[in-house]
This record gives structure tokens, C-alpha cells and sequence, in this order.
């Protein structure tokens, strides 16, 4: 089948140092992935184009890269799975969030810096045992999703949050820190969720659910992060905006069945906040002006009784 | 065509012009709703609530499931994240029949159960699958021809795509594109459509809420956008509400009004502008009806 791909070029030590989108039209088989494309223009068409691969088999994690404006392994895309339906070119761009070296290269050490901030690597207490240390199969088997991660960077070439703000800890290292407060041989995690706690941690996740869908090895980063975020709380880290929210929504549909708009951003930065609270006025005079306030008197849904026993009997099962 | 209606908290709170457009354009479109079915419904928990007890998250939403269920009615949603949540939980649910079963023990003193024959659907999938863009084009009597608009759609609608049935109705991915096209208007595509809104963490990290906030509607506006058109209120209470504190940060104009996806609808429908609280946003719509001859 015929096959046009676009892919972004960008060479910092050629004349023409602005990226820009380079048009190849190739015959491809039907069983071949956009790596197999790839390698085919630099071999055949273009020597100059530069990639990352290796394993060819979803294992190294080497090729991560955006295809049609998505991440994800080059070498586990098939082409005919993502040919757009009008015609126009397959795009393939470098991995978002980090710094193009050249062309589909990108520059690994921020996303290095992020992992192993989390030290990535089991701190046990006591005497180092004879043999192995045991850990009973119950207690590993929550980590079986998490170790699967091959590093390849999907999820952060595509977090919604490192768009805006580098200092956030991105998903690859926050699965990474869970996969160590998880591990029941680790001994260190009053120190990790407290490090966890600080801004540019959990708390600065949006929930958008980019990493869980682009991940190509199932590790779900995100669900990780709200793991962590519950055990950040039941450490005892409650003095934050994002634990203080978590609470307040979670006491509004309790106590009234729905959510209270008008009581949850005070609760969550705190009502003496001050900053915060004066911070806020100028989007309440807005609302005001625009009628877009919630009702001042938060009425209970009907039989709001039934919503409280359930939340008392299922909390009683945690 | 009946469903049972289940409102959301922002329609019923900082979104009051959601719940007004939404009775407005089921009427015309002959979608008959029961707002009495899920009146003790609870919040889905909206994510939130699901990182501190996922198991209480899926236990409120099986009851909101059950009392449709009762009400032998099909459930229709109007905010992505209500409808995602769902999606979600109610995977998990018909997925394992014990979990269920299990889940159904604590719903019997209220005398519900739910049996896992609910399918939950955002109004924008109802138009678009239930009532088919054959019947919505008939219906539409004002094209708005000229009009640009760039859909924006929130994460919990697109994300997860498998327990959003995605597989199984390829249609949902661009069906905010389908009705802006339906109702004769040009769609702006843009790489943000399907990225976070940034109000998950407007009290948590308000700066990068805002950037998100300006990233957004400024990609938006310079690709030529006259409105934004979303199915979600938190988006649209983030993108409009803070839409002057992303302007100061970005150091630039941007006035891009913020449509609900019943306003647009309504507006194609012939419902008059103020009937849908239209002229209650924050960034005002004034300038976009004068241009499509709408009286604001």
C-alpha cells in the first residue's frame, strides 16, 4: 500500500535551523509498523533523518514519538491503524515535553532527573538479610502494572501539566515512586510521601487521563497518582490546598449529596488564607455581575440520609 | 424519546444557564425528560471523591444506575465529567458480577438494586446516535453560517476511550465536530481540544490552571475562532470564569466567548438567546450574536 508520512525535521547544525515537516511517500506492507517506515526512509531515501530505536519489539522503550499529534512506541504503531481518513500525510513528530536534539531525538536527562528524584531503588531498614529479601506474592501483586514500565517517556511527552510547568515530578517518575512506597520490602516511605507532598508532587496532577491512555505497557500512571495521593493523606499530610479539596468534596456530598461550589474553594485554600481569599473576589464580583452564583442557602438533595448510610457503611470496610 | 435526567451539580450551581438551555433544546428536539427519577441522586464524586474511596464512588453511582433502572428509563447526562465517571464506574461494575453483587448489598435497605442494564449518554452522543444527524438537521432552522468555532471537549468525554465505548461508536470522537458542522458553522480544529482545561486544579495550583486557561483560548482565537463550544461546564467555568485572569497573565486580549453545547444547539434551533442565558457569561457572547444577527 502507499503510504505518505510528514515528519518533522529539525537539525541545529544544518543551514535551515527552523523545524519544519518533511513529506515522504513510500511503499509499505500491510503488516508494518510507522518504526519499519521510519527505518525505511533513512535507509533507502533520507540518511540523514535521526531516530532513536532498538528492540524493534516494545521492550526497550526507545522509540517514543507522536504520531498524528499522540505518543506512543513507533515500533508497536501500525501504519494502516493510523492513516487518516482524508487523505493527509501520517504525522510524526519527536516526543513532546522534552528538548529536540535532532530531528525524532530528544534530550532524556530532564525525564532522567525527574526519576531519579524519586529514588528509584528499595531504601529496607534492618540488617540486609542472608539471601533475598521475601515479600509474599499478595503483598507485590498491586505492583504487577507499574513494573511493566519500560521508560520510553509517553506519558510525559503527552502530561497536560509539564506543558505548563517543568517542575512538576511528570508520571513516569510519580508510577516510579509508587512502585517503591507500594513495595512492602521499601522502609522508606514516611520520607518519599513527604518528598511526594511538596509542590510539583501529587497534588499538581489535573487528572486528565492522557499518561493512562498513551502508555503502551498498561501502567496507568495516573491511577498511581491518586494512590499516592491517599496514602500522602492517611500519612498525615492534610495541611495542602489538594488534600484540603479532597476533604471538602468528599464531606459535601456527604453531608448534603452534592457538591457545595460555593464552600469548596474556601475550604481548599483555607478560609484564613487570606491572600487566597481576597485573590478570589475578583472572580465573584465577575460570577455576581454575570448571575453565575451558586445558591447561597446549599439545600440537601432529597433522602440525603441514604447517601450518608452508604458512605458510613462503605467507609467502614476501608 | 424519554430519559432520566440526571442534571449534574454545576447546572444546578455556578452553571445555571446549562440547565435552562439543556430543558430549552430537549423541547424542541422532542427529548422528553423525568427530573423527578434521579432528584436523590448524588454527585458522581466527580474523580475526586474516587481518589480517596473509589469503592464509595462506584457504590453512589450503582444507586444513581438503579433509581433509572426503577424508573425503566434510559440516563442522560450534560457534563463530560459527570458522563466519564460514570462510564467508568459502570464498566467496573457489569465487568464483575461479584463486585456487583457485592456493591448491591449496600443499596438493599434502600430498596434499590442495580441489575447492570444502564448505559449512561452525554446529550451531545444522544443527538448524535440516538436522535442521528438526519433527524438534528431537520430540526435546525437557523444556520449559523459564517461562524467559526473551535470544540473543546473535556478530558472525562474522550479519556478513557475504551470505557467510553469508543471501540464500539467510533462517531463520539469527533462528535462535537458533527453538530458544529450540522448547524452550518466552520469547526477550528486545534491540538488543545482534547487536553485538561485546568480546573481539576484551579485551588490547587492556580497558576498552571490559568495557563492552561490562556494556552487554550489564545490557540484557539489565533486559528481564527470566534467561540468555543463545549460539552462540559467545568470547562466552561474555567475557560470563561478565569478567562480575564489568563488574559492579565498572558499579557494580551483574547474575548473568546465560551458556549455550552445546548446554547449552540438552541441557537440553531431558533430559541432566543436569553431564553438560554446567553447573556450570562462572563466573557460576553454580545459581539457574537450581533455578528450572527442574534439579538443578544
Amino acid at each position: 500500500m502507499e503510504v505518505k508520512l510528514s515528519v518533522r525535521r529539525y537539525d541545529p547544525e544544518s543551514t535551515n535551523t527552523v523545524s519544519h515537516y518533511q513529506e515522504y511517500q513510500m511503499e509499505m506492507d500491510e503488516a508494518s509498523t510507522i518504526l519499519d517506515a521510519l527505518i525505511q526512509i533513512r535507509e533507502d531515501v533520507d540518511g540523514t533523518l535521526s531516530l532513536r530505536c532498538s528492540c524493534r519489539s516494545a521492550i526497550c522503550g526507545s522509540c517514543a514519538m507522536r504520531v498524528n499529534g499522540e505518543a506512543g512506541l513507533a515500533c508497536n504503531t501500525k501504519v494502516i491503524d493510523v492513516i487518516p481518513s482524508d487523505g493527509t500525510p501520517i504525522v510524526v513528530e519527536p516526543a513532546g515535553n522534552l528538548p529536540v536534539i535532532k530531528d525524532l531525538v530528544v534530550d532524556f536527562q530532564p525525564f532522567w532527573n525527574q526519576v531519579k528524584s524519586v529514588e528509584p531503588w528499595l531504601q529496607p531498614a534492618g540488617e540486609e538479610p542472608e539471601a533475598e529479601y521475601l515479600a509474599p506474592d499478595e503483598d507485590m501483586l498491586h505492583l504487577a502494572g507499574v513494573v511493566s514500565c519500560i521508560l520510553c517517556g509517553a506519558c510525559v511527552s503527552d502530561c497536560t501539566v509539564l506543558e505548563v510547568d517543568s517542575n512538576f515530578l511528570g508520571p513516569a517518575a510519580l508510577a516510579k515512586a509508587y512502585r517503591f512506597v507500594g513495595d512492602p520490602r521499601d522502609d522508606a516511605d514516611a520520607k518519599r510521601l513527604e518528598t511526594l507532598n511538596q509542590e510539583g508532587g501529587v497534588w499538581d496532577c489535573t487528572r486528565c487521563m492522557k499518561c493512562v491512555e498513551v502508555c503502551p505497557k498498561g501502567v496507568a500512571p495516573m491511577d498511581r497518582i491518586m494512590s499516592l495521593r491517599e496514602k500522602v493523606m492517611d500519612a498525615g499530610h492534610t495541611n495542602t490546598n489538594g488534600a484540603r479539596h479532597a476533604t471538602a468534596f468528599v464531606d459535601s456530598v456527604r453531608h448534603s449529596g452534592w457538591l457545595d461550589e460555593l464552600k469548596l474553594p474556601i475550604k481548599s485554600f483555607g478560609i484564613f488564607n487570606l491572600k487566597a481569599m481576597i485573590g478570589l473576589i475578583p472572580l465573584a464580583i465577575r460570577s455576581q455581575r454575570a448571575g453565575k452564583v451558586p445558591p447561597l442557602i446549599h439545600k440537601n438533595i432529597p433522602d440525603v440520609e441514604n447517601v450518608r448510610k452508604i458512605f458510613d457503611k462503605v467507609e467502614n470496610k476501608k | 424519546m424519554k430519559y432520566a435526567f440526571y442534571p449534574g451539580c454545576v447546572s444546578r450551581g455556578a452553571c445555571p444557564e446549562l440547565y435552562t438551555a439543556t430543558l430549552e433544546v430537549c423541547d424542541i428536539l422532542g427529548i422528553e425528560l423525568d427530573e423527578d427519577a434521579l432528584k436523590s441522586a448524588s454527585c458522581t464524586g466527580a474523580g475526586v471523591l474516587q481518589e480517596k474511596n473509589l469503592r464509595l464512588g462506584d457504590t453512589l453511582n450503582a444507586r444513581t444506575f438503579a433509581m433509572a433502572e426503577k424508573a425503566g428509563l434510559p440516563l442522560m447526562t450534560i457534563c463530560s465529567t459527570c458522563q466519564g465517571v460514570m462510564s467508568q464506574a459502570n464498566e467496573r461494575l457489569v465487568a464483575d458480577p461479584e463486585y456487583l453483587a457485592s456493591i448491591n448489598e449496600d443499596l438493599k435497605e434502600e430498596g434499590l438494586e442495580y441489575k447492570g442494564t444502564i448505559n449512561p449518554k452525554h446529550l451531545l452522543w444522544i443527538i448524535v446516535e440516538d436522535l442521528g444527524m438526519d433527524f438534528f438537521n431537520s430540526k435546525v432552522v437557523r444556520k449559523l453560517e459564517g461562524l467559526k468555532l473551535a470544540p473543546f471537549y473535556g478530558c472525562y468525554l474522550v479519556r478513557p476511550s475504551d470505557a467510553l465505548g469508543f471501540n464500539e461508536n467510533p462517531e463520539r470522537e469527533t462528535s462535537l465536530e458533527s453538530i458544529i458542522e450540522a448547524v452550518g458553522a466552520e469547526v477550528v480544529d486545534f491540538p488543545g481540544k482534547s487536553l485538561c482545561c485546568g480546573f481539576p486544579i484551579l485551588t490547587i495550583n492556580p497558576k498552571n490552571s490559568v495557563k492552561m486557561v490562556a494556552n487554550h483560548t489564545i490557540d484557539a482565537k489565533d486559528r481564527g475562532a470566534d467561540a468555543m463550544v463545549t460539552p462540559c461546564p467545568l470547562c466552561h467555568l474555567n475557560l470563561d470564569g478565569y478567562q480575564p485572569n489568563a488574559s492579565s497573565a498572558a499579557k494580551r486580549d483574547i474575548d473568546l466567548p465560551i458556549i455550552h453545547l445546548p446554547q449552540l444547539v438552541g441557537l440553531s434551533l431558533g430559541i432566543a438567546p436569553e431564553k438560554m442565558r446567553l447573556n450570562k457569561h462572563i466573557v460576553s457572547t454580545k459581539k457574537l450574536l450581533s455578528e450572527l444577527a442574534v439579538a443578544p
